[in-house]
């Protein structure tokens, strides 16, 4: 063999993956030099999406910040909604009403599945498995559905306020919920048998795109990503929020840390939500769902339209922003790919003095390079960073 | 002359009508079965008029038509480095070969006319027909190789590439497992293998290739699709990973590597037909040339031009459903890596269909009449089944939390 290499001299071939290639979901660059077919090294490149949300942030007024969270994680927006104004809700020392805490969790619970879907979905894709993609996507569309019904929009949801959320729930919500979950699960069941025991998919996804624990650790990756690896940490039952203390599910860990075991956490994980959603429907009490508080509330439009103090309120509000007290706060909450942290300074003018998002996939794709590529063929390149879960707004920002 | 125009009519019907037809038909099944799996509706829009006040779209069928006239109409761009001779010819190859053996497949039985005599149907009766087939075949890779290659891109040699280790490995286990086949009929001309497999064993259970060698029937039918590059082998075009060999083409060059794959799928489906399921025999109601059954008492005659008719009606119904079978494979799968692929093509099916050829010997050199051949085969099948049944049950897998 040695002879044959000396006569024939080979050459590393360096292939571009993306910025746009058809199977990168989220822009973002895979540089690979192959040695046939198997890499020898790769750059992963983030940054194509950067939008400077931290900065954009920083030049509007508090509440003018909610929309662009939902640009963040654009699979599950409402989660970043819930957790900028979690962390505003930090910085003011407030405590929501109860109603507004179970509707926090229940949908965020409804948008972690659509989250988990989707990435399932795209694993699924990426694999040539088109049929089980579909079948998510389309399970995917009833949790949209019922985001619809409550906000009012699909992605650009802009749900949360500081001191609870916009509206309440409508009529007959419960009810719907349950019934679309039903459907969603079938769905998703489905996948499962189709999949999970499939032996090419197997082969695919076992001890590919491996990590350990320790690694996982010191790369600081959280959510389900260091969950398969076999820590089982997770924000809802390390550091409880909203009403999560009073849930009882579980925490789906898995041993290897290999895509496949991301795929089975996933899959638990998104009927742990389901779990979590019939107990908050069960227990949501009535009341507001959002505070009465004149220094970062919009008071009830009837109330601008005829008092001069509720005119004054709004004027107020809407041109010098929300009082919040100088201050610096970190929040975080579980989002769908993991701990999404928000770190905020207030200098208690209307606007953030300074923002800055702990996005739980940006963390992720640093060890892309050095642990989860390495080795791997090319043909794994793209099932591994679907497993990632890369959503380009919340990685690039 | 007689000869020359019987040839060429036959080329027509069989290879242009039924071939290119069903292929065309096929890239509509492939729209519309896949949107039947997956909760969709499919193609449904394109029409020319209205009937009735609704759009004429029969199906979806019309879809054809527009696709053939988006690709006829579309820019044919060639890369500014490509090799342009090359990079023009490359997709005529693969659809020139797979045409090429169509020509060895019987589509019905022998024609017996009292003024020209026995007319086979069959466009070209050759003696090595089978081995004819590989060969042919075997040529197809380079119609995918030479496209990736003068394409000028990293993906599309990557793509080329994986066609070309692809299809040679899984040659030798298509060949190998063909040998059991011919060991068992001892004949390599199709249509004698055909007419092999005339008659039942054990009065029910017809004398089909894949009651005989069921073995090599899923071996075969494994590496073929190997072959066609069809998921879960479709590697050298893994849209995910490296988009595929024809990466650079547009128009009707891109348009030949579709429809070619699709004539790949009917020329799989026709040989497997022809090896395995007994042509265009029907068991217990076409069996020999005397007998004719649907045109035949459509008519009210028996001879030979009826029973020709029922056996390229039989022909084509299990044509069609094996296609239809290719599909759902495609649209039920996941994709094989291509280490995955080269193990179990070396490792896996190599050595299977060798034991296959050692097993298939030995049982026909004890009884030369096939029938132990067919018990074990029978065997087989119920095992098979059995496992499939009685089995470990597909439940979601459970978690394995805390």
């Amino acid at each position: 063999m040695s002879d044959v290499a000396h006569d024939l001299p080979t050459r590393h071939m360096e292939v571009n993956l993306g910025p746009s290639h058809p199977a990168m979901h989220g822009t973002i660059r895979i540089k690979v030099e192959l040695d046939g077919e198997v890499i020898v090294k790769s750059t992963t490149e983030v940054g194509f999406l950067h939008r400077a949300f931290e900065k954009e942030c920083e030049s509007v007024h508090w509440a003018q910040c909610m929309p662009y969270t939902d640009r963040l994680n654009y699979v599950s927006p409402l989660i970043n909604n819930f957790g900028f104004a979690a962390a505003v809700e930090k910085l003011l020392s407030v405590e929501i009403p109860e109603r507004a805490k179970y509707i926090r969790v229940l949908m965020a619970e409804i948008s972690r599945i659509a989250d988990h879907v989707t990435c399932l979905a795209a694993v699924a894709m990426e694999l040539g498995g088109f049929t089980p993609f579909l079948y998510l996507m389309e399970a995917r569309e009833f949790l949209y559905d019922l985001i619809e019904e409550v906000c009012g929009a699909r992605v650009t949801v802009n749900y949360a306020r500081f001191g609870g959320v916009a509206f309440d729930l409508p009529d007959g919500f419960a009810a719907r919920v349950r019934a679309a979950l039903v459907k969603v699960f079938k769905l998703l069941d489905d996948t499962d048998k189709l999949l999970t025991r499939n032996r090419i998919f197997i082969d695919r996804t076992l001890g590919v795109g491996k990590i350990t624990a320790e690694q996982a650790v010191a790369y600081g990756i959280t959510g389900p990503f260091l969950r398969a690896t076999g820590v089982d940490y997770d924000v809802r039952k390390a550091h409880p929020y909203d009403v999560y203390e009073r849930m009882e599910f579980d925490i789906p860990v898995g041993d290897n840390g290999d895509s496949y075991d991301r795929w089975l956490v996933r899959l638990e994980e998104a009927r742990q939500s389901r779990k979590i959603i019939h107990q908050a429907l069960a227990q949501i009490p009535p009341g507001p769902v959002l505070l009465e508080d004149p220094r970062f509330v919009l008071p009830p439009k009837e109330k601008v339209h005829t008092t001069i103090e509720g005119l004054m309120n709004h004027f107020k509000l809407v041109i010098d922003g929300a009082r919040v007290p100088p201050g610096e706060v970190y929040s975080f909450s579980e989002a769908g790919n993991g701990e999404l942290g928000f770190y905020l300074v207030s200098d208690g003018g209307g606007k953030p003095y300074k923002c800055r998002v702990r996005s739980p996939c940006f963390v992720i794709m640093g060890a892309m390079d050095d642990v989860l590529l390495k080795g791997a063929t090319i043909a794994d390149v793209v099932p591994i960073f679907g497993s990632v879960n890369m959503i380009g707004g919340e990685c690039d920002r | 002359m007689f000869l020359v125009v019987s040839t060429l009519i036959k080329l027509v019907v069989f290879a242009l009508v039924f071939a290119l037809g069903l292929a065309a038909i096929l890239t509509w099944m492939e729209r519309r079965q896949s949107a039947y799996s997956q909760d969709r509706l499919g193609p449904t829009r394109a029409h020319f008029f209205k009937l009735f006040g609704r759009p004429f779209v029969l199906f979806g069928l019309l879809h054809i038509v527009a696709d053939a006239l988006k690709m006829f109409f579309k820019e044919p761009f060639i890369p500014k480095d490509a090799d342009r001779g090359i990079f023009r010819v490359a997709p005529l190859i693969g659809f020139c070969t797979s045409l090429v053996i169509l020509a060895l497949v019987p589509f019905g039985p022998d024609l017996v006319t009292e003024r020209w005599g026995v007319i086979p149907l069959q466009v070209a009766r050759i003696d090595a027909g089978l081995l004819l087939v590989l060969a042919v075949g075997s040529l197809g890779v380079y119609g995918v190789a030479l496209a990736g290659w003068a394409s000028n891109n990293r993906f599309a040699l990557l793509g080329g590439m994986r066609a070309s280790a692809q299809s040679v490995s899984y040659e030798i286990a298509l060949g190998l497992t063909i040998v059991g086949v011919l060991i068992a009929y001892g004949s390599t001309e199709l249509s004698a293998i055909v007419n092999a497999q005339r008659g039942l064993v054990h009065g029910f259970l017809p004398n089909w290739g894949i009651f005989i060698q069921p073995f090599a029937a899923v071996l075969f039918f494994v590496a073929a699709t190997a072959e066609t590059k069809r998921a879960p082998f479709d590697l050298p075009e893994g849209e995910s990973e490296i988009i595929g060999y024809f990466l650079e083409y547009s128009s009707m060059g891109f348009g030949m590597f579709m429809l070619g794959e699709f004539i790949e799928i009917v020329v799989l489906s026709c040989v497997f037909v022809t090896l395995f399921l007994g042509g265009w025999q029907l068991p217990y109601l076409i069996g020999d040339t005397s007998s004719s059954f649907l045109f035949g008492s459509l008519f009210g005659v028996n001879n030979s031009v009826a029973h020709a008719l029922d056996g390229m009606l039989v022909f084509g119904i299990k044509v069609f459903f094996m296609c239809a079978f290719q599909l759902q494979v495609r649209w039920t799968l996941p994709r094989f890596r291509y280490d995955q692929l080269m193990r179990l093509g070396w490792k896996t099916l190599l050595p299977l269909a060798l034991a296959n050829i050692f097993a298939t010997a030995l049982l026909t050199w004890w009884d030369p009449t096939l029938k132990i051949l067919g018990h074990v085969g029978v065997a087989m099948i119920l095992m098979f089944v059995l496992v499939v049944v009685a089995g470990p049950r597909r439940v979601p897998a459970e978690s394995h939390g805390h």
